[in-house]
């Protein structure tokens, strides 16, 4: 009985290592609500790691990495080539599941944190990140590496090497700042415990960003009664127009 | 002050959409041209997602349009009659132009297409009012110069007469059905109101003098910026109502002051200053399509499939 219980461990604990370090995690705030003065969001992501025993004599320092990812949407990536003087349209790529934002915070270098194996199984970089959503990443190589470019000159993408602080080994935070044009949805947020390039321990939470009060009510009712919002959008602007113009006559005479 | 635009996504400053949608309102009650081509290049500057930033102007443009044309009804400066067969030739012209625009999407290069007529349309129509506008100018300064009498064009050749009254005009219904089919085509492709097309046509094609052609030229824009608006909300849900409410507040306020500073203005300066905007907007345009992008690569966003 007891050895079939060890038995069961171990295959519920793949790796000799697992778990002797374990991630407990902390959030400031699980949900985030998008108000019509919503200028962005920070948010604390802090943790501790629980250990039955002391940690292991002359092992890789202990690292963390922290990743938060959008919902995911499909991107068309176009490239621009001059032909016959004018740049046009000359080729397009569809990248699927390309999250809207994606920020990756670590303790040190992502290359010294984390081996080459581990990111192409857990998908940790943000080139990584784009391309596990079956995008044949051979063909589409330069679109892709333009994504990233692009949508890190607009913050969206972010890599903060040395982002997370570790204290002793044993306490970790970082902080997020959520831009102001933030998109609804879940926010998937991970944290890997790394020593020497392997993930001995991880852990998965959502932030859920939605949108509240008459944010929520109009983009709902723009879904939902489609024809109804237009005709109310008509009527304000019909209605907007005749005041602005009896305004104008009253305020002449 | 920041607002957080429901449908955009976006967080954008209020102070700024306000002062883009008053810029468009005076321009537009001074013209009689509703502003898209200008109001949809700014808010994508603006940083607002293109989708929604062109169906949102046309519902500002309703707004602005209507505003001004309530300033030229008072003065009688609205041909009624024209605007209705404008109009209906505008409508058999969109209804063309979406199957043209949906053919062509379908073999890809539709922004090409829509950059190229723009290029092309802007610069022959703000080239032509520019030397026929200074042309008036230099003969009007000239001293005991008499005023040209009205030339009679193919156009007054063609049967079904009608009596255009506040234009002063006795022409066949058949050349304003044609203008209005064209101008319904090129609205449907290039997202437009028109008015930029529709003005220098009654002007030069129809014979209409300036100052009817402006409020004419708002009464058929508000149908077709409106029809627009529609097809924008329920197929794409793409109309941004706390974004048009912005632009409108501005724009509003924008047509009344221009309407007021376009009443004071001679024609051939009004006409002037309208060919030299579109002439800056067609420059602006040309130089993207020659010039090499800072970035040779786009992205557009859409639903996860």
């Amino acid at each position: 009985m007891i050895r079939l219980a060890l038995l069961l461990v171990a295959i519920a604990l793949p790796g000799h290592m697992a778990r002797a370090e374990e991630i407990v995690l902390g959030l400031s705030r699980d949900q985030v609500a998008i108000t019509a003065t919503f200028d962005g969001s920070d948010i604390l992501i802090f943790g501790a790691v629980h250990r039955e025993a002391p940690p292991p004599v002359n092992a890789d320092p202990l690292e963390v990495i922290v990743t938060v990812a959008g919902p995911p949407e499909t991107a068309i990536v176009r490239h621009k080539e001059r032909r016959a003087g004018i740049w046009i349209n000359a080729d397009a790529v569809r990248i699927e599941g390309a999250p809207s934002f994606y920020a990756v915070a670590t303790t040190a270098p992502l290359g010294e944190v984390l081996s080459i194996t581990e990111d192409l199984r857990l998908a940790v970089s943000i080139s990584r990140a784009i391309r596990a959503a079956g995008n044949r990443a051979f063909e589409t190589a330069n679109h892709v590496a333009a994504l990233v470019r692009i949508r890190k000159a607009q913050d969206v993408y972010r890599l903060q090497e040395g982002g997370v602080d570790l204290d002793r080994e044993t306490l970790f935070r970082t902080s997020l700042a959520l831009p102001a044009d933030l998109v609804a949805g879940n926010y998937t947020t991970r944290i890997f415990l790394t020593r020497g390039g392997k993930v001995i321990d991880s852990y998965e939470t959502v932030i859920g960003v939605r949108k509240v009060g008459v944010e929520r009510w109009l983009y709902d009712f723009s879904r939902e009664q489609a024809a109804l919002y237009g005709l109310l959008s008509l009527a304000l602007a019909i209605a907007a127009g005749w005041a602005a113009s009896a305004a104008f006559t009253g305020w002449r005479r | 002050m920041q607002l957080y635009l429901p449908i955009a996504e976006v967080s954008v400053n209020i102070f700024l959409i306000l002062g883009l949608g008053g810029l468009v309102g005076v321009l537009s009650g001074m013209f009689g041209v509703g502003g898209g081509f200008l109001i949809t290049p700014l808010l994508f500057l603006a940083g607002i997602p293109p989708a929604v930033a062109v169906a949102t102007s046309t519902n500002q443009i309703v707004a602005s349009s209507f505003s001004a044309l309530l300033g030229h009804l008072r003065r009688r400066t609205v041909d009624m009659t024209m605007g209705a067969v404008l109009l209906a030739g505008g409508l058999v012209g969109s209804g063309l132009g979406m199957a043209v625009f949906n053919w062509l999407r379908a073999r890809g290069q539709v922004d090409l297409l829509v950059e190229l007529s723009y290029v092309i349309f802007l610069g022959t129509v703000g080239a032509m009012m520019l030397v026929e506008s200074l042309n008036a100018l230099l003969k009007s300064r000239r001293p005991g110069a008499r005023p040209k009498r009205r030339k009679h064009y193919w156009v007054h050749a063609l049967p079904l007469k009608m009596k255009f009254r506040v234009s002063g005009l006795y022409i066949s219904a058949i050349p304003p059905l044609l203008v209005g089919l064209s101008v319904g085509v090129l609205a449907a492709i290039m997202g437009v109101g028109g008015g930029f097309v529709m003005v220098p046509a009654m002007i030069y094609l129809l014979g209409m003098p300036t100052k009817v052609v402006i409020g004419t030229s708002l009464f058929q824009i508000i149908f077709v910026t409106a029809f627009t608006t529609m097809l924008h909300a329920v197929t794409n849900q793409t109309v941004d109502i706390a974004l048009a409410l912005l632009l409108i507040a501005g724009g509003v306020i924008g047509a009344q002051l221009g309407t007021r500073i376009g009443a004071r203005m001679k024609a051939e300066q009004l006409r002037i200053l309208l060919a030299l905007l579109v002439l800056a907007v067609c420059g602006q345009l040309a130089l993207g399509l020659v010039l090499r992008p800072a970035e040779l690569y786009e992205i557009q966003s859409v639903a996860p499939s």
